[in-house]
């Protein structure tokens, strides 16, 4: 006990330090204001330009991006006065209330928004969201934008049902793994100036080594040893959950970051859809890797040694099977799996703290669907949560969409409580 | 700002209207997860319920009634029948929870809770007539302050403590609400009802071998807790006159469960000194660091980075709690397993 709690200790103070470190050289974190722009179907609405004028003489300004937002980030907390320049609005709609927003900013990011046009005109040219119109069109897109997210929720699934099948642990901090992958990245991208190409192995080894493995050996090992029931241990991960977000806000701020490479791409008209060359190239590859990890896992002899351990940890322990080993091997490939998930989604979208935390519940849905524990499961869930996800937009407004997800997994417990591909267990 | 002002905000806080917030939702938390071993993770979702019921009665269908031929003026004509309205959707949402889950393992129950609480956040962010994602503002509780019994008049002292009229009305009814649930816990723990609870959390098996019908006892626990839960939010939206979806986040669930286990699990008293002890050192630890960086001894931090640090260790605290202390303070470690189901 005493050893366990030195070398927590130990490991606290380096994260401390190492935090400390850090903030030397990241960029003063201020709060900022983040207006969105939306029209009357709730698309959002790019190429808006946003002025802020605060106190001590501050202004800044902001356009809009694809996601109708921009991001203006303001020196310290006080009162702002944000204005959005109507005659940038592509045909030349107004500002539903007027243009003109006053927003007492505290400690936090503030969001304004700008509804623009009255609901019944077409509504110039977003291309999605919102609840338009059900076209053959829209649907194939849809599906394609749920594919993509599959893949990533698949990645990260496959991972956090590994070490739910051989440990046990519902592991509320496996969002923290794809978010940290995601930042190494962008440490060793943008702050070291190394080419996204050549950043992106280096952070997925080292996520593998640092998040994977010395987690493992840090916390959960000896946590092990102690004998810490599963819920405890549940418990531990939602701590550790909360502590690693909110590190990684404290050295990097809450402002959305994109990668040096791959930025603002521009997209590729397939007939009737629409995706970047660096979705396709980064979807080929996850799927290279999932089938990767899945053929490894069915034959070689540690991947067999690991459904082992995930069957019954006691008979494969007697049976010879390491099993610490191959608890340490599933968490690097966890933490390797989530750091390209994490990866894939800031090249297609941004870095952001909360990028984990968003994904962590349909991860969750997934696996629950699929079959807690179950390898193809995850997989088989992933794509039913991703696709239905984005598919939900057709009926459902685009911020209840993760709701869809969930709510289908709660509908799908009550029928089927053993998931899609489980097998039927009686408990309670 | 100097360190008497810090430490008479860190106690104005820690008996303040956010600690009576988190202490009534994680007193529902102690029955469901501390006395019966349910883990409900999703108690924001009955919080959420609570203050939207009343904002949305209260104000978003008076002013805008939705359907738009729902004569809800005379249906809910006072405060005191929203608040019925409340906790009977509380309730309901207790039912809807319980019945796919509390058959099956512990972890089933934890993840749809969470699951359900982000799907009311949700729904209520993009639905309009619910308030949408600007939420709802306004005098939501005059049928309450009405009753403030205090003498008009600006400020009143209490040492170096100091309430306006309305502020101390809502605290000093907070403390007498939570003093009559403590009373109702205490009661209801040392009754048979509240030992067949225990007896659930220890083991289940053994207690339906003894002909209990423990299914009905987990969901009678998921609602008693459910609606400890929706007083939470209903005092919330009184005190605060403001429920916003982005405040109904999973995170509130947490922060209850790290008050929980600080004070103790299982203990009548516990989440009292839990959320007193956890809203003293939040407060303080962001004060001081304040003061700190104002008075230039820290220079290595700028004040908006002192948020995060506040919530980095809640993190620290609730692991290293978790597994240094799980009983907390006042717990019996040999009482409370902590991982039945």
């Amino acid at each position: 006990m005493h050893r366990g709690f030195a070398r927590l200790l130990l490991a606290l103070l380096g994260l401390v330090i190492g935090a400390v470190a850090l903030t030397g050289v990241a960029q003063a974190a201020g709060p900022a204001i983040i207006a969105v722009v939306t029209d009357a179907n709730k698309a959002p609405i790019a190429g808006v330009t946003v002025t802020v004028t605060g106190p001590d003489g501050f202004t800044g300004t902001g356009e809009t991006g694809a996601d109708g937002t921009a991001t203006i980030e303001v020196p310290k907390s006080g009162k702002y006065v944000i204005t959005l320049d109507e005659s940038t609005i592509p045909g030349g709609a107004a500002v539903k209330d007027g243009p003109e927003r006053t927003a007492n900013v505290l400690s936090g990011n503030k969001k304004i928004l700008f509804p623009v046009g009255v609901p019944d005109d077409g509504g110039g040219g977003g291309d999605s969201g919102g609840a338009g119109g059900i076209t053959l069109d829209r649907v194939l897109q849809l599906i394609l934008d749920g594919v993509v997210l599959s893949l990533i929720i698949a990645l990260g699934a496959l991972g956090l049902n590994l070490i739910f099948g051989t440990t046990g642990l519902s592991n509320f901090a496996h969002g923290e793994l794809l978010t940290l992958g995601a930042f190494t990245a962008f440490v060793l991208n943008v702050w070291w100036g190394i080419d996204l190409l050549i950043a992106a192995p280096i952070a997925i080894a080292l996520s593998g080594l640092l998040w994977g493995w010395g987690q493992n050996q840090i916390l959960w090992k000896p946590l092990r040893k102690r004998g810490t029931g599963l819920i405890a241990a549940m418990i531990v991960s939602i701590g550790l959950a909360i502590a690693l977000r909110y590190t990684i806000l404290f050295i990097f701020g809450g402002t959305p970051k994109s990668y040096a490479q791959f930025a603002g791409q521009p997209g590729l008209e397939l007939g009737p859809i629409f995706i970047t060359p660096k979705a396709i190239v980064l979807s080929i590859i996850a799927i290279i890797v999932l089938v990767a990890t899945i053929l490894w896992l069915k034959s070689s002899r540690i991947g067999k040694a690991t459904r082992a351990v995930s069957d019954n940890p006691a008979l494969a322990s007697a049976s010879g099977v390491n099993v610490e080993r191959v608890i340490s091997v599933v968490w690097v490939v966890g933490a390797i799996l989530a750091a390209y998930a994490g990866i894939f989604l800031g090249v297609t979208q941004n870095v952001v703290w909360t990028m984990g935390q968003f994904l962590l519940l349909t991860m969750f849905a997934a696996i629950v669907l699929g079959g807690l524990g179950t390898i193809s499961g995850a997989i088989v869930g992933s794509f039913v949560v991703g696709i239905t996800v984005q598919l939900s937009t057709l009926i459902v407004p685009t911020e209840l969409k993760t709701g869809a997800a969930l709510l289908l997994m709660i509908v799908l417990l009550l029928v089927r409580p053993q998931g899609l591909l489980g097998r039927p267990e009686r408990v309670g | 700002m100097d360190l008497g002002f810090v430490l008479t905000q860190s106690i104005t806080q820690a008996i303040g209207v956010t600690a009576i917030i988190y202490l009534l939702a994680t007193m529902g938390l102690n029955i469901q997860f501390g006395y019966t071993g349910l883990l409900n993770f999703g108690q924001i979702a009955f919080v959420a319920i609570g203050a939207y019921a009343i904002g949305v009665f209260m104000i978003q269908w008076q002013q805008n009634p939705w359907p738009s031929w729902m004569p809800w003026q005379t249906l809910v004509p006072n405060l005191w029948v929203a608040i019925l309205y409340a906790l009977l959707l509380s309730v309901i949402l207790a039912l809807i929870l319980g019945i796919p889950t509390l058959r099956l393992r512990a972890d089933y129950l934890a993840i749809v809770t969470i699951a359900t609480g982000e799907i009311i956040r949700l729904a209520f962010k993009s639905t309009d007539p619910l308030g949408g994602s600007q939420g709802i503002n306004g005098k939501m509780g005059q049928d309450f302050y009405d009753l403030n019994p205090f003498p008009q008049q600006d400020r009143f002292d209490f040492g170096p403590l100091t309430y306006t009229r309305a502020d101390l009305w809502v605290v000093i009814c907070g403390w007498v609400v939570i003093g009559l649930l403590l009373l109702l816990t205490w009661a209801l723990m040392r009754s048979p009802w509240g030992r067949v609870l225990k007896g659930i959390r220890e083991d289940e098996d053994a207690v339906r071998s003894l002909g209990k019908n423990t299914y009905l006892r987990k969901m009678q626990a998921l609602i008693l807790g459910g609606l400890f839960g929706a007083l939470s939010g209903i005092f919330w939206a009184i005190a605060k006159q403001s429920v916003q979806p982005d405040s109904m986040v999973p995170a509130f669930t947490f922060f209850c469960y790290t008050i929980l286990i600080l004070g103790g699990a299982a203990r009548v008293m516990g989440p009292v000194l839990g959320a007193i002890i956890f809203w003293f050192l939040l407060v303080f630890v962001e004060q001081f660091l304040l003061l700190l960086i104002d008075n230039g001894t820290i220079t290595f931090l700028v004040p908006t980075q002192v948020g995060p640090i506040r919530f980095i260790l809640v993190g620290l605290g609730l692991m290293l709690l978790m597994i240094y202390r799980p009983q907390g303070i006042l717990g019996d470690k040999k009482e409370l397993a902590l991982d039945a189901r």
